[in-house]
């Protein structure tokens, strides 16, 4: 009898049990992939750029913290990408993949700038403020629930619907643009006077208020509120919701409310309360960055905080190397990828673990 | 919450690492006036970055002017892929923050922007590219700059009514035949400006010469300005040029073998056999005089226009392969006469619109305004004088000879 050979790999990968993983697993994990993704970069700037990595980290560091000017930025930056992952994430939460955040910002935006524009020097100022409020979150929630209701009607493709109707957004903006600015060069002056009001003396005071607020609200929303348990047994199994008797197609239709409405108010925070005009290209694909940025939190608004920190972090902080340095973007870029990449990745050792295979002579 | 916790830690591991390198670069320092070329401190703010031609031609110009004037790295902060939006006056205050003297913004919608820091740090100076508004604004510390790149265009014009020419008297085209195209971007004063220069100075050589215009809607659109190259093409157009930022339309040409007049660049290597001429705006003349100005203490223009004395308005490298014989010469000529005012580009009497004469006081929105009238009157000595009551073109007639295919706005 020839003894079978098996050959036994190095190492298998298996899940983890979360019940029996130790609370500083997570900790460790995370730490090894931030020194991992440090020293992976760091080569590589090494090699590419020829600079001390040190001095590049630093510089991050100053980017982001390095004046008061510079921390309200950073302020701002987490408020407006926090806004939106915040409403992306009651859709997604529901597995309603919602890629149409973008345009649903943008329409809020165009909601917002039409208000000011047309009805600016008509009404009076609280007034007017009422009405940009009310517009663009109207406009957000509409564009939201167009595809959410061909999906809770006839099933559509929500994924492809919500994409497709953040070009319809841009096109349209494109054309209130000739509307607005009859020159033919496309940009369209800023309108601070109907703006939405200063608070504090600080410029971006109000919009991060707003955000505070509305990410304890929905923290809440999701966690505590019968509507939002009824989003996450959606989300695990409609069949299950059905049999206990949730309504899907009113959860789905109420949820895209919910998150176009804070899509809206994040149109407004960027065109009434920050830019006063507003450019095809006003969202800056953050609706797509608010995506990662929900699930990396697993949709818990608080922890969501932090997420939507390291990228605005990596972000101000690639702007600054390459300030500083006076170094291609691409280089900048090439450093944020990789950290994200390792900070992503690394979730994947938290659900699993490598289990290296013992040698066969112990068991004889 | 131990997730959380997790990510606190992870973050603190970031900054504690940051925090290792110890930050000395850019200090803050005062900015005094009557600065020496030593301690001048200048900012410049892009659009995009190298990666866009428009941005780089901007960036060359940087460099340009670091040599010529010998600043060191540490007094010049280039601040690329700022939009055009309130991150611009961002961009702007925190320039001014590291002490900055002066600064510069490269994009027409970074204007507004630019006027509100301008408003807030009264003692930095602020310069825009391509705006319109210095003039009106009334700023002490707030300016407008461009080219007479009209004049380039024109100086292109005539190659291409010397190619056209050459092609007449080789019996390939007649002279009713002889139609250029022309790629534009939007239908906005400063591409009508620069087509209806460019076909003047063709009509300047061959007087029979038609032009259409085809427009894309974009300044960057390479599948776009190929199309409108090859449409153009298809309509019996025998020589193309173009107003936007991609090698759509040279390609285009190339690959049809129907010459080509560039911009922004010479596209010489990609287009060996089509490749004429090509005219640019060198940036490096005005940076070098706002920087001086603040180094001198003296004021900077409101409006600013550099012109082919400055080498504000440069052409590149004639292609002999592609060009008629005797350009060069012509071109010199030509050159001379525009900057000793003997030539004139809108010389009233060398085109008519809607088959009449320009009245002697015909007027051109030049004000930037809610009411998008005309208020200027811009005819002197039956000249329409360009880029004369602010930097930025506002020439915006329909001069009979072109017919405009589409309009984008």
């Amino acid at each position: 009898m020839a003894e079978a050979k098996i050959k036994t790999p190095l190492f298998h990968i298996a899940k983890r049990d979360p019940a029996s993983m130790k609370w500083y697993t997570g900790v460790i994990v995370r730490a090894v992939a931030v020194v991992a993704a440090l020293i992976v970069s760091g080569v590589l700037i090494m090699l590419l750029a020829d600079i001390n990595p040190l001095e590049v980290y630093s510089s991050m560091f100053d980017g982001v913290f390095g004046t008061e000017r510079r921390i309200w930025n950073t302020l701002q930056d987490l408020a407006i990408l926090l806004c939106i992952s915040l409403a992306v994430t009651p859709a997604f939460k529901m597995r309603f993949w919602n890629c149409g955040a973008e345009g649903q910002v943008l329409i809020g935006g165009l909601a917002t700038i039409s208000v000011m524009f047309f009805l600016g020097d008509v009404l009076p100022y609280p007034v007017l403020i009422l009405v940009m409020i009310v517009a663009s979150i109207a406009a957000g929630i509409i564009w939201a629930v167009i595809p959410a209701i061909f999906k809770a009607i006839w099933n559509t493709n929500e994924t492809l619907f919500t994409l497709m109707m953040n070009y319809v957004a841009i096109q349209i903006v494109a054309w209130f643009l000739k509307m607005f600015v009859k020159s033919g060069s496309g940009v369209l002056g800023s309108m601070p006077e109907y703006g939405l009001p200063v608070v504090g003396g600080k410029q971006f005071l109000l919009n991060i208020i707003i955000v505070a607020v509305l990410t304890a609200v929905s923290f809440i929303y999701l966690k505590y509120s019968k509507q939002g348990y009824e989003i996450s047994v959606v989300g695990e199994s409609e069949n299950t919701a059905k049999y206990i008797g949730i309504g899907v197609k009113k959860v789905i239709i109420r949820t895209l409310i919910v998150s176009g409405a804070i899509c809206g108010i994040a149109g407004l925070l960027i065109v009434g309360g920050t830019n006063h005009t507003i450019s095809t290209t006003a969202v800056a694909g953050r609706g797509f960055t608010a995506i990662m940025v929900s699930w990396l939190a697993k949709f818990n608004p608080l922890t969501m905080v932090l997420t939507t920190f390291i990228v605005v972090f990596l972000d101000r902080g690639a702007q600054q190397i390459s300030t500083a340095f006076g170094v291609p973007s691409s280089i900048s870029d090439i450093i944020t990828g990789i950290m994200l990449l390792f900070i992503i990745g690394c979730e994947f050792f938290l659900r699993y673990k490598i289990v290296f295979t013992k040698h066969a002579k112990e068991v004889a | 919450m131990k997730k959380l916790l997790a990510l606190l830690l992870a973050l603190a591991m970031i900054f504690s690492l940051a925090a290792c390198g110890g930050s000395d670069k850019d200090a803050t320092v005062d900015g005094n006036k009557d600065t020496a070329a030593s301690d001048i401190k200048v900012g410049f703010i892009c659009l995009h970055d190298e990666k866009s031609t428009y941005d780089l031609n901007f960036l060359n110009g940087v460099d340009e002017v670091k040599e010529t004037l010998g600043l060191k790295d540490s007094q010049v902060i280039v601040k690329t892929n700022v939009p055009e939006g309130d991150e611009c006056y961002q961009a702007a205050a925190d320039l001014v923050d590291q002490g900055c003297d002066v600064i510069f913004a490269n994009s027409f919608g970074h204007e507004d922007f630019m006027i509100k820091a301008a408003k807030e740090f009264t003692d930095v100076q602020f310069c825009h590219a391509t705006g319109t508004k210095a003039h009106t604004e009334k700023l002490a510390n707030y300016h407008n700059a461009f080219a007479s790149i009209y004049e380039g265009r024109y100086l292109a014009g005539v190659a291409a009514g010397l190619k056209l020419k050459a092609m007449i008297d080789a019996g390939e085209i007649t002279a009713k035949e002889a139609k250029m195209g022309y790629v534009g971007a939007f239908t906005y004063a400063e591409v009508i400006s620069g087509y209806t220069s460019f076909y003047l100075g063709a009509k300047s050589i061959v007087p029979e010469v038609t032009m259409d215009v085809q427009f894309t809607g974009s300044w960057y659109d390479a599948v776009e300005e190929k199309n409108a190259a090859e449409a153009l093409i298809a309509r019996d157009c025998v020589l193309i040029s173009q107003h936007a930022d991609s090698m759509g339309a040279p390609s285009a040409c190339e690959a049809a073998k129907i010459p080509n007049v560039s911009y922004n660049g010479s596209t010489k290597d990609a287009c060996p056999n089509t490749y004429i001429v090509s005219s640019r705006i060198n940036w490096a003349p005005y940076y070098k005089y706002m920087i001086e100005c603040v180094m001198n203490g003296e004021e900077i223009a409101t409006d600013w226009t550099g012109g082919i004395k400055e080498g504000s308005v440069v052409l590149t490298e004639i292609n002999d392969k592609a060009a008629a014989e005797g350009t060069a010469a012509k071109l010199e000529e030509v050159k001379k006469g525009l900057t000793d005012g003997t030539v004139n580009v809108f010389d009233t009497a060398n085109f008519t619109v809607g088959g009449k004469a320009v009245a002697a006081d015909h007027k051109a929105d030049v004000d930037t305004d809610a009411a998008y009238e005309a208020d200027t009157a811009v005819v002197e000595d039956g000249i329409f004088k360009e880029s004369k009551f602010r930097s930025a073109p506002y020439f915006d007639l329909r001069i009979d000879g072109i017919t405009l295919l589409n309009e984008k706005f």
